[in-house]
Order: structure tokens, then sequence, then C-alpha cells
């Protein structure tokens, strides 16, 4: 029942914002919906805390521990970005970067996305599971393109072209696993698709051919989570889409896209009973974290240096995927959720922040700190949390992540520590001058919506100190299924 | 007539052409030529679909052919013409393609896809498995094409034609996937397209030309 | 050997030197007919090859021997390809001597000969053209080779009588491999024999043209034997196509006697019909390709015809 309210209800809202969109409530309604899918997420975790995993309707959606957390952080920040977006798109609008009608399919899109994303985390089904990253490419492709500049065009087409060359194959890679297990499961009842089943017998599936889907998968759903080479889209897209996207696409899209992979590879790792496919992660994840750290020294647009730290973190998270094990899959569980809220509370400092200076190159942003104080802290704060310094959440799961390599592959530690040295020195130097200094520029019309940029470093800051127990549980019992 | 051997060898046939309109996909220049060769491509793909539903007595794989014959090889081609005539580049042809040097690392990827196709064929049960290798050519050969050209409406061309090797190769390898994947997919496809052509007319406004070569300016300093 | 045996290479040859004129006049027509011109008769070809054998011979008094030699050793060349080619019996005398590979060579023979003398007297067309013709017979052959390798793959033999036993033999099926090769072929025959996507033989365009830059310098009887030899070849390349791709109708081993003989006969003819109305619409759909294009041309042809291999093997397995 929950189910059917997270998904339809995004739909409907996404309809209603369609046809009445031009009206000066669509973003409060928009804020609505998101909240009331978060209430229904929220019954939805309730119940899954009572009775466990559930299997709805005729097998084809599932919640386990795994996604349970994930659909959760998901409404969260779906709904946290809804409430930002209302002030930021106002000022847009007012400056007259975007008018009405374009509103209206900026919320109606972002609505589409949501339930994409929502269908993506929640079926069983891994043929749907592409569908839903489809949808989910399709209705962010206008989102991108939403200013109609020529940057913003030119991010949109390459993020649509790279994303749709990668889905294919995906596509392909779906198809693979599912000649796979239609030798096992049949054509008949249409389970040969449905994950709960495919996990169940992974190990007669035929290693050879799971390996070869895995490479498809893994490079389709890869080039959506952003692992260097197949990142060229990420920073164009964030640069240049309004930043309520950047903030859902980056602290949420990319998680998805990585759930998908993980979900391939708990299939395939138990049918090759090899360490292959995290081996792939590892190298795709290091090779991530070291590009997109070196590519934050060149940066001067502040959403562009944002999106390629999130190509390096989502880098570390698939490193550890990759090292597999229970402590280190904790750890990239962790990092996916800190992650998430910290990148998205940055996103929502620095579309404010850039309002405040009217540019996004950094060299023009200055003196945040005397002009507006909440944006500059909070620019601040959560360019502290994301470096990893302690006592946030991103420190715990980084320490953990780098202890786990340390003892299982030391040759891999003195590149993450590279990495992760030269994004601090690079982001901080960056961060600093933009945050004090002097400037003159005045401050912005409507008051920033920072309640959600505190409200996240907040929550990150818990998870530095204290993770809740049902959280951790979540986390424990997601580690043994991906195992590794 | 009807001999399983008889069916086989026309769905190789039916394969083999595919690969060839491929090629001539790559060896053409003109945007024209390849929406047609793109509707001929969807022609192919409907008879062999309508073959393997014969052959392996399958109704759902007459609803994708059907679905097919009505996508590929009216709607989109139908569509992708009108666009062209809208945009008033029919004429255009594409300049600077080293067609010769194109075509020998298609070749060259046509091999390196039989050579994973393989262990796929050698497990699949279908009639259609040795078919496999040329599916996934198809789908490198249409990613080549994409990489290749510089004009929008190509690379678009190119896009779809990756799907066409998609849906072959699901065919050729599993009888088709289950018909609500099928139709999402579909569902996917015609949206994504939409949003494409919706995307010319915002390109050429903003540049002027539909040439991707005037979006270059994107790139790390 | 017995007689029967060279009664019926001996019409067969007599068959392909009288008809090949012929083949040439109908496609002249056909095109006519698609540019809605008034079409020349059929039998044209022959009178001009009785007007020229008619004439006095003019020759440059720089030209050596060879250069008169020429002619003969082309027309020659062209005639024992003629009695080669299993044209409409594959129990031939010579057939069974030279398989196809011979064959190509024979051919290059031919062109070496031609370029001599067409740069034998020393004028700017004659080199140009033989320059121009080398070049294209260099990019030609390796395409041919693998339009044939294709065949011999399917048949597993490299002469041209046992590949037309062999697929007459088994059913009426066409090979996904010989698609390609087949459309390989076309684009072979088209440049080889200077028809229009790479030459034009209607004209006498300078900067265009190949082989009539070469046969500039004849006359008379010379040009007569050329002309004709070129009819030859073109006459040859169509058989060899049937041979690879439409062999049936041809008379087999074992099954020529006097009925199959004249049903092959009838059969060439229906499909020397066929092909030449083909060629011709061809030619009138199609510009003539610059000649820095021909290598590209070329370059497809020879790819497809490796593709066509590449498929076989894969389909096979």
């Amino acid at each position: 029942m929950e189910i059917l309210i997270i998904l339809g209800l995004p739909l409907l809202g996404a309809l209603l914002l369609a046809l009445f969109g031009p009206q000066r409530f669509a973003a409060d309604l928009n804020a609505g919906i998101s909240m009331v899918t978060l209430i229904a997420v929220v019954f939805l975790v309730m119940r899954v805390l009572q009775h466990g995993s559930i299997l709805a309707l005729h097998e084809q959606f599932f919640v386990d521990s795994f996604n349970v957390f994930l659909v959760a952080l998901t409404a969260f920040v779906g709904f946290t970005t809804a409430l930002f977006s209302r002030p930021y798109m106002r000022i847009e609008e007012q400056r007259g970067r975007l008018n009405a009608v374009r509103l209206r399919l900026y919320h109606s899109m972002y609505q589409v996305f949501m339930a994409a994303m929502f269908l993506a985390l929640l079926t069983n089904n891994m043929g749907l599971l592409w569908v839903a990253m489809e949808a989910a490419t399709l209705s962010t492709v206008l989102l991108v393109s939403l200013y109609r500049t020529r940057a913003s065009l030119e991010a949109a087409w390459k993020y649509f072209i790279l994303c749709g060359v990668g889905i294919a194959q995906a596509l392909f890679g779906t198809i693979l696993l599912y000649l796979a297990a239609e030798h096992v499961l049949g054509r008949e009842g249409m389970t040969a698709l449905l994950w709960t089943h495919l996990n169940a017998v992974k190990g007669e599936l035929e290693p050879r051919v799971l390996g070869l889907a895995f490479v498809f998968l893994l490079v389709g759903y890869g080039t959506k989570v952003g692992l260097a080479p197949l990142h060229n889209w990420l920073p164009d897209a964030h640069a240049e889409g309004p930043t309520p996207v950047s903030a859902v696409l980056s602290g949420l899209l990319l998680n998805v896209a990585l759930y998908a992979v993980i979900r391939c590879k708990i299939l395939v790792e138990g049918s090759i009973g090899t360490y292959l496919p995290g081996h792939m992660l590892m190298g795709f994840g290091l090779l991530s974290a070291v590009f997109g750290a070196f590519f934050l020294w060149r940066q001067r647009d502040i959403k562009r240096l944002f999106g390629y730290s999130s190509i390096e973190h989502m880098g570390i998270i698939t490193f550890a995927f990759g090292i597999g094990g229970s402590i280190a899959n904790f750890a990239a569980l962790l990092h996916m959720t800190v992650h998430s809220l910290t990148k998205s509370s940055i996103f929502f400092a620095a579309g404010h922040a850039s309002q405040t200076a009217q540019t996004q190159q950094m060299d023009g942003i200055r003196g945040l700190a005397s002009i507006s104080p909440t944006i500059g802290w909070g620019l601040m704060l959560g360019s502290l949390a994301i470096l990893g310094m302690p006592p946030f959440g991103v420190f715990a799961s980084e320490f953990l992540i780098l202890t786990t390599a340390m003892r299982e592959h030391p040759w891999t530690t003195p590149l993450l520590l590279i990495a992760l040295g030269v994004a601090f020195a690079a982001i901080f130097r960056k961060v600093q001058p933009m945050v004090f200094g002097d400037s003159d520029a005045p401050p912005l019309s409507h008051s920033p919506a920072l309640i959600p940029v505190f409200l996240h470093l907040a929550i990150v800051l818990m998870l530095g100190v204290y993770i809740p127990f049902v959280l951790a549980e979540w986390y424990r019992a997601a580690s043994l299924l991906i195992g590794g | 007539m009807h001999s399983p051997y008889m069916i086989t060898g026309v769905l190789n046939l039916l394969a083999a052409s595919l690969l060839l309109i491929s090629f001539a996909m790559l060896s053409r220049r003109r945007t024209q030529r390849l929406i047609t060769l793109f509707a001929w491509q969807g022609v192919v793909l409907f008879a062999s679909t309508c073959l393997v539903g014969y052959r392996a007595d399958l109704t759902e794989l007459y609803y994708s052919a059907a679905l097919t014959l009505l996508l590929k090889v009216i709607a989109l081609p139908w569509i992708l013409h009108r666009l062209i005539h809208r945009l008033g580049v029919q004429w255009d042809s594409e300049p600077l393609v080293n067609i010769p040097a194109t075509m020998l690392v298609g070749l060259g990827l046509v091999i390196f896809a039989f050579g994973l196709a393989q262990p796929i064929s050698r497990m699949a049960t279908t009639i259609t498995r040795n078919t496999i290798g040329i599916a996934l050519a198809v789908i490198f050969l249409a990613f080549l094409m994409m990489i290749t050209r510089r004009r929008a409406i190509t690379q678009v061309i190119g896009f779809l034609a990756m799907e066409n090797g998609l849906f072959f190769a699901a065919t050729s390898a599993t009888y088709g996937m289950p018909m609500v994947i099928e139709l999402g997919i579909a569902l996917d496809l015609l949206i994504g397209f939409f949003i494409l052509g919706i995307f010319f007319f915002q390109i050429r406004e903003q540049f002027d030309s539909l040439d991707l070569s005037n979006m270059e300016s994107l790139k790390e300093e | 050997m017995s007689a029967i045996t060279i009664v019926r290479q001996l019409s067969e040859v007599v068959l392909a030197i009288a008809i090949a004129p012929l083949f040439g006049g109908w496609i002249a027509q056909c095109r006519a007919w698609l540019q809605s011109r008034t079409a020349p008769p059929l039998i044209q070809p022959y009178r001009m090859l009785r007007k020229l054998f008619h004439k006095d011979a003019a020759l440059a008094t720089t030209a050596s021997p060879l250069f008169r030699m020429t002619p003969y050793i082309l027309f020659g060349t062209m005639v024992l390809a003629a009695a080669i080619i299993p044209s409409i019996a594959t129990d031939l005398t010579f057939a069974r001597a030279a398989d196809a590979i011979a064959l190509i060579g024979l051919f290059a023979t031919a062109r070496v000969f031609q370029s001599l003398a067409a740069m034998d007297i020393g004028t700017a067309f004659g080199s140009m053209g033989a320059r121009r013709d080398m070049m294209i017979g260099f990019l030609a052959e390796p395409a041919l080779l693998m339009v044939l390798f294709n065949a011999f793959l399917l048949s597993g033999s490299t002469a041209l009588p046992s590949v037309v036993d062999v697929r007459t033999m088994h059913s009426f099926f066409v090979d996904p491999s010989l698609l390609f090769a087949a459309i390989a072929f076309l684009m072979v025959l088209l440049a080889e024999n200077a028809r229009i996507p790479i030459d034009n033989p209607a004209t006498h365009l300078e900067l265009t043209m190949i082989h009539e830059a070469m046969a500039l310098e004849y006359s008379a009887r010379h040009l007569a034997l050329l002309e004709w030899a070129a009819n030859l070849k073109l006459f040859n390349y169509a058989c060899i196509g049937f041979a690879l791709f439409l062999p049936w109708g041809i008379a087999t081993q074992g099954r020529d006697g006097g009925v199959a003989l004249a049903v092959a006969v009838g059969a060439l003819l229906v499909k020397l019909v066929l092909a030449g109305a083909v060629l011709a619409l061809i030619e009138a759909l199609s510009a003539k390709l610059r000649i820095f294009r021909a290598p590209e041309y070329l370059a497809i042809s020879f790819l497809l015809a490796v593709l066509g291999l590449l498929v076989h093997l894969l389909l096979e397995a």
C-alpha cells in the first residue's frame, strides 16, 4: 500500500503540476507532495521495522535492509530540496532566468524524477529497474537544459547521449542476465528477471554469461554513477542545470545508479564465485577517486568543483564496495548516506552563494560570511564535512574505508590518501576565500532557505558521533547481503 | 519449404542484412539516406521477429513485431523526415568523415563482437543463437557512428540504430524480454525521441546549426 | 578429353565473342530509355566494329611493336578468360586447367599490357589514364579476390566450375555471406569495367576519363579489337557474377546434353538481359565519383567482402 502511494503520488503530483503549473502555489504544492511522499516512506519504514523485508504486488516490488534506507534518504532529500527550491527558484524567476512555463516544466519533471528513482529503488524486477533508470535520465535531461543557454543545452545533450549510450549497454547486460536466468527459472511466471528469485538461484546461473553481463551492466549503470572514465557528463550537467537539480543528481541519482550496480554485483559474484566483479569495482572506484581529486584543482566554477567532488566520493564508495566484507560494505553504505546529505546541502549553499554574487565563477564569489553569514557558514561547514573533518559522519566512513583498505589491499592506501589529500587542499583553498574576505554585493531579495542545509549537516554530524541502532542494523544486514 | 533449416537460413540472411545496413549507415553522409536506411533496418527487424515468433510459436513476439513495425518503420522515420524538413536540413551531408578508416574500425568491432558473443551463443538454445554476435556488432557499429559523426540528427539515428541492435539481441538470445519490459523500453525510446526532437529546435535556436562541433565549449581549460 | 567437351568449349567461346557486343549495346539501350532518349539500335556495336575494321589504321610515328601487339593480346586474353569462365557449362577443357585465381592473373596481364601501350606513345592523356587504371586495378583486385574467397569457402574449391557444381547441387537458398560478396562484386564490376561511379564510358571529358584516355591513340582495327575486348571483359565479369551468385541454369557436369546446353544458353540470355537492365539502372541512379573518392569506394567493397567472410565463419560456427 505504501509502495503504491510512494510511486503514485509523485506521478499524480507531476500531472497536477503540469496542469496548474503557472500558479503561485506550484512551489508549495511541489514541497507538499514531497512531504506526503516522505510521510508515506516513514510508514513504509515502520512496516519494515515491524515485519522485516516486504515483497508486494506479485513480487514485483520489495523492500529489504539494503534499499529501505535509500528510499528514506531519497524521500528526505527530495523533500528538503523541494523546500530549498522554493525561494531559490523564485529568485531565479525574478532575475528573469526562468519564466512561469519553464517553472511548470521544472516542478512537473521534478516529481517524475522522484517517481522514477523510487521505482528504481523499490522494484524487484531487473527489467523495470532499467526502465526506471532510463526514465530518471529522460526526466532530468530537460531539467539540465532548463535555462536554455548554449552551455546548458550542450551539457544536456552530452548528458543525454552519454547516459543514453551507457544505459543501452546496461540493457544488453540485462538481456544477458535474462538469458542466463531463463535457463534456470524458465520463461513461465515471469520470474526470470525478479531479483529475489535470481538471488535464490545465483549459484546455478551460467558464470561466463553473467561475467559478460556484469561488464555491460557496470559500464552502463557506471556511466550514471559518474565513474571515470565515463564521467564526462557529470560536471557539465551539475554546473549548467538549476541548483536543486544538481543537488538531487549528486545526492540521489548517483546513489540510485550505484545501488543498481551493487544489486547486479551480488548476483554476479554469487554466480561466478570469484572476486572479479569486486576487483572491477575497485579499479573503477580508485580511478574515479584519484581522477576526481586531481581535477578539483583546475575548476573555476563552484558547481563544477563540487561535481568533481561527487565523482571522487562515488569513486571511494565504489571502491569500498569493491573491497567487500562486512566492514567495507558498512562503511560504503554509511558513506552513501552522509555523502548524499552533505553534498546536497553544499549545493544548496553554493546555489545561494552564486545567486548572491550573481556568478558561478569562484573568482567572483567573495566575502560570503560578511554578506550573508548563514550561506557562508553553511558552505564552510559543508565543505569541511565533505572533506572528512571529524566529527562529521564522512570522517567516520572514510576512516573505516581507509583502515579496511590498509588491511586488505595495502597498495591502494597511498593512492586513496593522495586523493583525499589533494581534494582537501583543492577544495579548502577555493572555499576559504569565498567565505571570508570582503565584498560589496547586496544580500538576496528573498531570505534563503537554509534550514535544509543545517538540518542535513546536523544529521551528518550525528552520524559521525552516533549511528542509531536501527540504521546500524540495516547497514549490517545489507553488508551481509552484499558480501564479497 | 517450412523446414527448420530453411527458417534458420532465412534468419541468418536477415541478420546479415541487418549488419549490411549498419555498414551502409556508416558509409553514408546524407542525413536523408540514413533515415531511409534506419527504416529498412526496422523492416528487417520486423521480418525477423515475425519469423522467430512463428518458429518458436510465441504470440508475444508478434506483438513486439507489430510494435516494431509501428514505431520503427512508420512513426520514427516519418517524424524524422518531418523534422529535417522543418529544420531545413534535408540536404545536409556530413563533412570530414574518413569513411574507409571508419569502416575498418567497424570491421575490427565486428570481429570483437563475434569473439565476445561466442560464449553466449554456446549457451543460448534459441534457433537464432548464431546471430547474437551480429546483434552485438550492430550495437557497436551504431556506437561507432555516434562517435564519428558531428551532427545532432546523425547521432540520434545512431542512438536509435543501437536500440535496434539491442532489440535484435533480445529476440535472438532469449526470444524477447517479457512484454512489460518490452513496453517500458518502447515507451522510454519514444519519450527520449520526443525530447531529442525538442532539443533540435532549442539547439538550432541557440546555435543556428545542428552541427555539434559548435558545442565544445564545456571543457576543462 | 572427349569430342563433345571440345564442342562445348568451342561453342561457349564463340557464343561469348558473338554476344559480348550485344550485351554492351543492351546496357546502352537501357540507359537511353532511363534517360528518356531515343535508344540506338541494339546492333549498333556491331556496326561500329564493322566500320572500324574497314578503315585504315593510323599509327603514331613513335609507336613501338608493343603498341601494335596490345589490341591482339587484350582480345586474346579476354577470349581465353571467356573460355575459362563457366558461362553455360561446367565441364570445360580450359576451365579445368585454370582456377579463378589464374583468371584474375589473366585480367591483370591484360591491364599491364593496356597500360604499357597507353604510355608507349608518350602523350599526357595516355599516361594519365594508365596511372589511374593501375590505381583502380590495384585496389579492385584484392576486393575481387575476397569476393572469390567467399565463394571458395562455400564450395571448398578455387575452381569456378566446381563452385557452380556445388552451388547448384545444394538448395536454392542464398547464404548470408554471399549477400555481402554480391554487393562487393557489383562494386568491383562497375569499377573494373570503367562504368559510372568510377568512369563514364560515354564521354571524352579529358580530366575524368580513364578507359577512353588509354584508347585515345588507337584507330581502325586496333580500336575495334580494344572495344571488343572491353565488351568481352564486361561480359566475362557478368558471367563470373552469374557463376558465383546465380548459377542456376548452367549445365553442370553429368547433365550437359544438348537440351541442357540449350536451357543454359536460354538462362544465360535471360540473366544477361536482367543484369544489363540492373547495371543501367545503377548507372542512371548514381553520380560519378571524383577520382579521389575511388579508393574509398573500392575500400568499401573490399571491406564488404571481408565482412562476408566473417559472417560466414560466424554463422556456420
